[in-house]
């Protein structure tokens, strides 16, 4: 039997929609199942990011400071990356924040509407960066999904032709905003 | 007499993507285009309005012209050679498709124009998966004064096909632009807020031409704002057979 396919995914700056769209892929995942191996992703245990995985689905912008390392750092160890769903694609609902800058929104969280504490987190909470950005603006980015979320036959689609070695054709499946 | 006057125009025939087409010669090549079911993309453009060529995508080449022309603005000349899908520019409607898309803010999740937008729909069609600019961010305002309608400039691309109707089919002239480059932005009136607008008949043509979320009507949701658009030839050729 062939070797497995390492597939990792990623939750940046998303609302994790993406991911549950995934797993909507229903009795598609036990045909998925003998062919890849989940080597790191929200849905499992695993804290650190396997040295090389051939497969990295990406859910989310890139927000903060943290999910530029990470992300970074992901590439770094990536063979094929993809940018699943309108946030790691276009910025979407994270990017709204950019018209207003980061400091404006932080304020209205934590000082403005704030019952306790009125003050700016200092710990535990990762800076924001000044820009919520789509993935590809920070790091090459190899197949491009957009939808909100992506249907979860797009997605199985998607994972499916990567599995069988060829590069998913996107023109009639999905859009900004699907 | 409109019979007459068609009886005397003359016919042109000319290439459009190696095929042999024809025409009457005031015809403009996106009409001959689509009279034979050849795809131009479209956005300022609508039947029914005068055009202006303002929003580029539907440019083709002419063969021994060195210029792109838009398809919507130029006539049909006898031995043309059209082409509408090369590679080039496959490259150029892309290429404006996406900074339409960086230079507004549009969030197509989360539009009461999703699934019903001539700009989402482009980029699907035309392949747009994601943008390669970066994206400006602009504050954009929206105008909610109006007891029917909003005006959500995150979402305009200055077709100006709401100016154009207003003032060419309903009379009014309440829409027009103001500003230039990136600050350019459609507005009502003496640029006041459109609840104010004395010269605004209230007709919502100009929400139903609209083709993005840009201009909708109070109180829908997420993908909720379908728009009609049938009035619009049907009042255009009433209006020609009755001043015939």
């Amino acid at each position: 039997m062939a070797e497995k396919v390492k597939l990792a995914t990623v939750w940046l700056d998303g609302c994790s929609g993406c991911h549950m769209s995934f797993l909507d892929i229903d009795e598609l995942l036990l045909e998925l199942a003998p062919r890849i191996e989940l080597v790191y992703s929200p849905l499992v245990d695993n804290k650190v990011f396997p040295e090389t995985v051939d497969v990295t689905l990406v859910e989310g912008a890139v927000s903060s400071e943290e999910d530029l390392e990470k992300i970074r750092h992901i590439r770094a160890h990536t063979r094929l990356l993809v940018s699943l769903g309108d946030c790691a694609v276009t910025g979407n609902v994270s990017s709204m924040r950019n018209s207003f800058g980061a400091k404006a929104v932080m304020e209205h969280a934590y000082i403005e509407t704030a019952n306790i504490h009125n003050e700016m987190p200092t710990q535990v909470i990762p800076p924001l960066l000044k820009r919520v950005r789509p993935v590809h603006e920070v790091i090459a980015v190899d197949v491009y999904v957009p939808g909100c979320p992506p249907s979860a036959k797009t997605i199985g689609y998607v994972v499916t032709e990567l599995l069988d070695g060829r590069l998913p054709d996107l023109t009639t499946l999905s859009r900004f905003g699907a | 007499m409109k019979t007459t006057t068609q009886t005397m125009n003359r016919v042109k025939t000319l290439k459009i993507d190696d095929r042999d087409v024809s025409g009457s010669e005031h015809q403009t090549i996106l009409d001959v285009a689509r009279e034979n079911d050849i795809f131009i993309p479209t956005l300022c453009h609508i039947d029914g309005l005068s055009d202006i060529g303002a929003c580029r995508l539907c440019v083709v080449e002419i063969k021994g012209s060195g210029k792109l022309v838009p398809a919507c603005a130029t006539e049909i000349q006898e031995g043309m050679e059209v082409f509408t899908q090369t590679e080039a520019l496959a490259k150029y409607r892309k290429l404006i498709l996406e900074m339409l898309f960086t230079e507004g803010n549009h969030i197509c999740s989360v539009c009461v124009s999703n699934g019903h937008c001539e700009l989402q729909y482009l980029a699907a069609r035309l392949g747009v998966d994601h943008v390669h600019l970066p994206y400006l961010h602009q504050q954009r305002t929206v105008d909610a004064s109006h007891e029917r309608f909003i005006v959500d400039h995150n979402r305009c691309i200055l077709c100006t096909r709401c100016v154009r109707v207003c003032d060419e089919i309903e009379g009014a002239h309440t829409w027009d632009v103001t500003g230039r480059g990136t600050k350019a932005r459609v507005i009502t009136d003496l640029n006041q807020p459109w609840g104010t607008s004395e010269t605004c008949t209230g007709c919502s043509k100009c929400v139903h031409i609209c083709p993005t979320g840009a201009l909708v009507e109070k109180g829908k949701s997420v993908a909720e704002m379908s728009k009609r658009r049938e009035f619009l030839p049907y009042l255009t050729s009433m209006r020609e057979k009755n001043n015939g």
